[in-house]
Parts: C-alpha cells; structure tokens; sequence
C-alpha cells in the first residue's frame, strides 16, 4: 500500500516485558498507519497496551520492556534498524510526545525560556540564545500565553498553560508527530476542552499529525479524524471516527460505547453493562482476547485468533464475526481442530 | 434495622444530614519574614459558607474542579476534620461539637468509600478481615456472626462464592472487584449515610456502569442515603437525585439534578455543563468557554468568585458577592443575574 499522505506505518509491533511472572506481552502484533495532518485517537482501558504502544512508536522502551519485533516505518526509514544516535535526532525533532502530568515533565527549576531555547539549540546548534528566546516567545503567545510568561518558571503556571508549554517543546522543532499520551487528563473540564480545541487549532495551523492516547471515548469523538481502539494488546477495531461511533463492528466497540455515559438528558437512561473485567496480560484467554466477555462469542473465538479484516471505507476490525472460518456455514457447535 | 438505625428525635425526620453556614480555612505556612514583620496569616479558604440539607434516602451530589472544596465538605461533615466556622447536624446530633467519643460511635452510621481501593486496602490484610474489621471494632456481634455477617456483604457486592474470596489479599483481586470490597466494608456496619469520594473514578469504562449500578442496588436493598462527591457531570447524572455545584469553597448553585441540568441558572454551571465532551463525534460544542482557570483560593477574587472569568459579568458582580438564594423552587443559585436564564 503505496500512499504519500502516510506518516508512520507501524507494523506487526510486538513488546514483551519480562516480569517476574512470566513475560507479559503488552503489544501484540498490532499494525496501524498514521496519516499527515490527522488526529489518530487510540483509546483503550488501563493495562490494554496503548501507553506502551505511544512509547514504542518512539522506541522509547526500556528495560524490562522490549520491542520484539515489528517495523515502524518512518520518513522512509525503519526506526528499528537505525542507531540510538539517529534515534535520538527523531525524537523531538520529528515526533515528540507530551505525557499526562506536565509538572513531572518540565524542570521545576529552569524557567519555560530556558527549557524552549535548549529544546532548539540541542536540535540546531546555530541559533544564538537572542534568536531562540524570540522564537521561543512568538509560539507560546501563539499558543495562548502572554509572551512575557516565558520568564516564569513552571510552577508559576497553570495546569492547562503547562501542557500548552510541553504542545510547544513539541512544535518549537516542527515535529511531524506530536504524541499525547493522557496528556488533557489531570486537567479540570473546562481547560480539558479549551485544550482540545487548541490541539485541532495547532494541526490545522502546523500541519501535525497527533497521536491521542487516551481512555475517554467522549473526549476523543470530540477532537480524533479516526480511532483505533485497543483491548488487550491488541487493536480490535480502526477506522473513521464517524464511522464508528455509526457503525461500531467489534463487539467490545459496541459495548464501549454503550458505557460512556452523557449528560443529555434525554438519550436513554440505561448504560450498558458489560461482564467482567479486562484481562491480566500475564495469562490472557487464548484466541480472540475479549471472547470470555464478548455476547456473540461462538466457539472459535477461544481459539483461534481472528486477522484483520478490511470492510472497506478504511474500517478494519479484528472479529470473527466477519470472517469465515470452518463453523460458520454448519450451525453445529462442534469445531474442527 | 431502621428502628435501631433511628436512635434520636424524629424532628425534622426527613433530613438526615443538614450543614449550615459551614468554613474550613486552611493556614498557609507562614514565612519567617512575614512572622518578623506580623503580617496577616494567610488561610487557603477551603470551604467558605455552605449550607445544604441531605435528605433520607437520597443521593446527593457535590461537583466542581479540582480545589472547589468538595471534598473537604465530605470531610468535615464525617468529623474527619474540624470546622473553622459553622455546624454540621447529622440525625439531629451536632457533629461539630462531639466529643471524639460520640464522633467514634458515629461512625458506624457514616462510612466512606474512596476513591483509590489500593490505597485505601490494608495491603496486608485478607479483604475478609479487612470487611470484618469496622463489625470488630464497634463490636457487632460474635466471631461467628461477624463471619457471617461478612460473607453476606462479599454476596451482595458480587463477590461470590464468599469462602473464595474472603482469605484473598487485594493484589490478588483485579480493580474492579477490590472497589467491591471497598463498598462491602463502607455498607457492612449498616449505616444511614455513605460519603462516595469519586468512588468510580480510578475504575474502567467498562466496569464503572457495573459498580454504579451496584452502588444504586445497595441503596435501594439498605436504604442508604449518598453523598456523592464527583468531578465528572455525566456519571452524576446516572445516580444523584440532587446535585450542588461547587466553586472555590462556595455553593454557585443547587437544585433537583434534572432541573440544575436543563436550566442552569449560574454562568459557571453552564460552562461546566458544556465543557462536558458528548461522545458523538457529530455533535461538537459550540458555547465559548470562559477565560482563565479556577483562581488560587489564598486569594480568591472579591465579590461573586467567579466574575473574572463569567462572560455576563457586570460591575457590582466584582464588588458584591451574590446571595445563594432560592430563585425557583428548591433551586437555589448565587448569581446577581441569574433572573436572565430564566
């Protein structure tokens, strides 16, 4: 698949931490493109992969944490293959990644010029400290803050002015990518969705892909062109945002769905309630991941793992329900093995 | 069970916890230099002048932004904390004025659940003892019926078969099932009003709907009466009968929760009611969202505390404070213009 508004391509990633327990493997096999200038939502409950897998797009996995193998298919490069020092370049030059707590993220001690100004002169060592801080100044008064607040140190900031800080470390290289695991989350609503309208303003106006890692399924419907959603691992489901919050396939999708609850008052009172819990990854089921709390799970669900399936429209679900495998045609419950 | 659960006088019977004009100032850490010069001790004004009433059998709310006091509110009014100002009567019985003795016996009749069951477990602790515990404490009966009594509650919170469960160590349990465990030990010394502090906040998507549904089951089996304190308007909706809204220590409005959500009277609940994502992606919010953050409370802004950010905010609304008054019925606002939403 030939296509020049790709971005990155992830393929077939696999990351494995080795635990005490055993090896955990919080990525599995998990392939996905994102495209320039779009805002990709990966949501998924806690312990599903989808920190892990922001991570990884940036090789930033450490020990006990291991990407096993995969490709991740950048700037007609695959970032596996080259070195930590030309790693080290793409990383918040091309892509960089902003986390959920901005005070853990910045220096306490260093004002917010000083954190910009290096962030430039790291990547190029041309610019003179005059030149950086009026660079500095004009993107964060481009984000919203007073250009004399780049004096301040972090703690002289709010929350959402932080997080505007670390959008901009991450634009100040003009990175093509911008991750953001969590990052509106220990925010208050109102700075949430003042934020989420600014990351839509700064794509349109940069041009930047975001990848958006979150676990609030109301907040990505609001600022994500399309979503992939992830359960145990692995993504169950990817495609147009419209298209499935329409036309959900996936059976964990359609439940999701049906849990998030709204404050309209007159969409019907009861939220779904879905059985049991995500699975500990150490001993996750066998086959399909989500068959023990799936309503239309049939008896190759626990068995076999389903592939990938195109329904067209760029929507993709990993489900057996639409593909055909040996127990489909007979209404018998016996399976071959 | 209601009949022991009913110790005091029926006065006023259908309100079980009542807060009147009720402050909590934290001091700030003074610094040598202001000790030299005797400058003012500053107070971080946590909870300035609430009053609200708690009803038998309902579920009340308290939202607002992070550092808007909900919390402490809950707080003071299970004793955990000393009022600065003010009182709170709980079944009649003044609880800011207890001695810790009848505070001690009070607890029994007022339980919490937190938010983070990790952190509210005794990691060492088998959840069975864990939930025994508060019947030990306050001496409910024998080993035997303490054991029973125990195994009953690990049923009616889904934790089944009890004998499975109550020697498990809560790492051993997933997230879901150790909120559980947290709502049997609030429930299981019977009590008349449980303070829920954002009990479904650290839970998934996906098992938030099984423990509100839980929590409102319990309610109805034991005849409960919640406190609810949340950040999150949309799961508010789906368990509280009435709701306040809090900002920076102060009501700005209270009211039946369905009429608080179709007519907000109050800028800030407006704000706050449209900042919450829809999660349709084809319906985008289209109301402004007022300026700024929430203000530091050391120094919260004169008059109405919200006017620095309000959009119809007008020159009295920095000088006056708005009186929290009842503009309809049972819904109260503080608001000097909040006759123009109706």
């Amino acid at each position: 698949m030939v296509d020049n508004d790709i971005l990155y391509t992830i393929q077939d990633l696999v990351v494995e931490y080795t635990t005490r327990t055993g090896v955990v493997r919080a990525v599995d096999e998990v392939s996905f493109t994102i495209k320039q200038g779009e805002i990709l939502g990966l949501v998924g409950e806690s312990g599903c992969g989808k920190s892990t897998l922001g991570k990884a797009i940036m090789r930033m996995i450490n020990e006990p944490g291991q990407i096993v193998s995969g490709k991740l298919l950048f700037d007609n490069k695959d970032l596996m293959e080259i070195s930590n020092e030309e790693m080290r370049k793409i990383r918040g030059n091309q892509v960089s990644m902003i986390f959920q707590d901005p005070m853990t993220s910045l220096n306490p001690v260093q004002r917010i010029v000083e954190h910009l100004v290096e962030t430039i002169q790291t990547h190029d060592f041309s610019i003179d400290n005059k030149m950086g801080r009026s660079m500095a100044g004009k993107l964060i008064s481009r984000l919203g803050i007073r250009t004399e607040r780049i004096d301040d140190y972090p703690h002289q900031l709010s929350g959402g002015m932080r997080q505007r800080v670390m959008i901009g470390l991450g634009l100040v290289l003009n990175a093509d990518l911008i991750i953001a695991d969590e990052a509106t989350t220990s925010l208050d609503v109102i700075v949430e969705a003042k934020l989420v309208d600014q990351l839509k303003e700064i794509r349109d106006e940069f041009g930047v892909s975001i990848l958006t890692i979150t676990h609030n399924i109301a907040l990505v419907a609001q600022i994500a062109d399309r979503l992939a959603v992830m359960y145990a691992g692995r993504i169950v489901e990817l495609g147009s945002i419209y298209e499935i919050f329409e036309n959900p396939k996936h059976p964990y999708t359609q439940g999701l769905l049906k849990c998030v609850p709204t404050i309209s008052l007159d969409v019907k009172e009861q939220l779904y309630k879905m059985p049991g819990e995500p699975p500990d990854l150490t001993n996750p089921p066998t086959g399909c991941r989500f068959h023990p709390r799936c309503p239309e799970a049939m008896p190759i669900c626990s068995q076999q793992r389903p592939e990938l399936e195109d329904l067209g429209g760029e929507h993709y679900v990993h489900c057996w329900l639409y593909q055909d495998h040996p127990d489909k045609s007979s209404s018998t419950n016996e399976v071959t093995l | 069970m209601t009949e022991q659960k009913r110790r005091t006088t029926e006065s006023n019977s259908n309100v079980l916890v009542e807060v009147q004009n009720l402050k909590k100032y934290f001091p700030v850490q003074t610094s040598l230099l202001d000790a030299l010069l005797s400058r003012e001790a500053k107070n971080v004004k946590a909870v300035d002048d609430v009053s609200f009433k708690i009803h038998s059998g309902e579920v009340f709310g308290l939202a607002g932004e992070s550092g808007s006091g909900k919390t402490t509110i809950g707080r003071l009014i299970l004793g955990l904390l000393e009022a600065t100002e003010g009182k709170v009567f709980f079944d009649g019985m003044d609880v800011t004025s207890a001695s810790p003795a009848e505070v001690r016996g009070l607890r029994r009749f007022m339980q919490v659940i937190f938010q983070d069951p990790m952190a509210s477990l005794n990691p060492r602790m088998t959840i069975g003892n864990a939930i025994a515990h508060g019947l030990k404490i306050h001496k409910l009966g024998s080993p035997k019926e303490i054991r029973n009594q125990t195994n009953r509650m690990l049923e009616k919170v889904g934790l089944s078969p009890p004998a499975f469960f109550y020697d498990k160590y809560p790492h051993q349990i997933s997230g879901g099932q150790r909120q559980r465990v947290v709502i049997a030990r609030a429930l299981v010394t019977n009590p008349m009003l449980v303070l829920a502090d954002e009990p479904i906040a650290m839970a998934d998507v996906s098992v938030r709907v099984l423990l509100l549904d839980l929590m409102r089951k319990l309610k109805n089996e034991l005849e409960l009466t919640y406190l609810f304190i949340t950040h999150d308007l949309a799961t508010a909706k789906y368990i509280c009968d009435r709701i306040g809204i809090l900002y920076l220590g102060k009501l700005a409005e209270m009211g039946n929760l369905r009429e608080v959500y179709a007519h907000p009277l109050h800028p800030y609940t407006q704000a706050l009611l449209a900042a919450v994502p829809i999660p349709d992606p084809k319906m985008k919010r289209t109301k402004e969202m007022p300026a700024g953050e929430i203000p530091n409370p050391i120094n919260p802004p004169s008059g109405c505390r919200f006017h620095p950010r309000c959009p119809i905010a007008q020159e009295v609304c920095s000088k006056e404070e708005p009186e929290f008054r009842e503009l309809m019925p049972e819904h109260f606002v503080a608001c000097h213009f909040a006759e123009n939403f109706l």
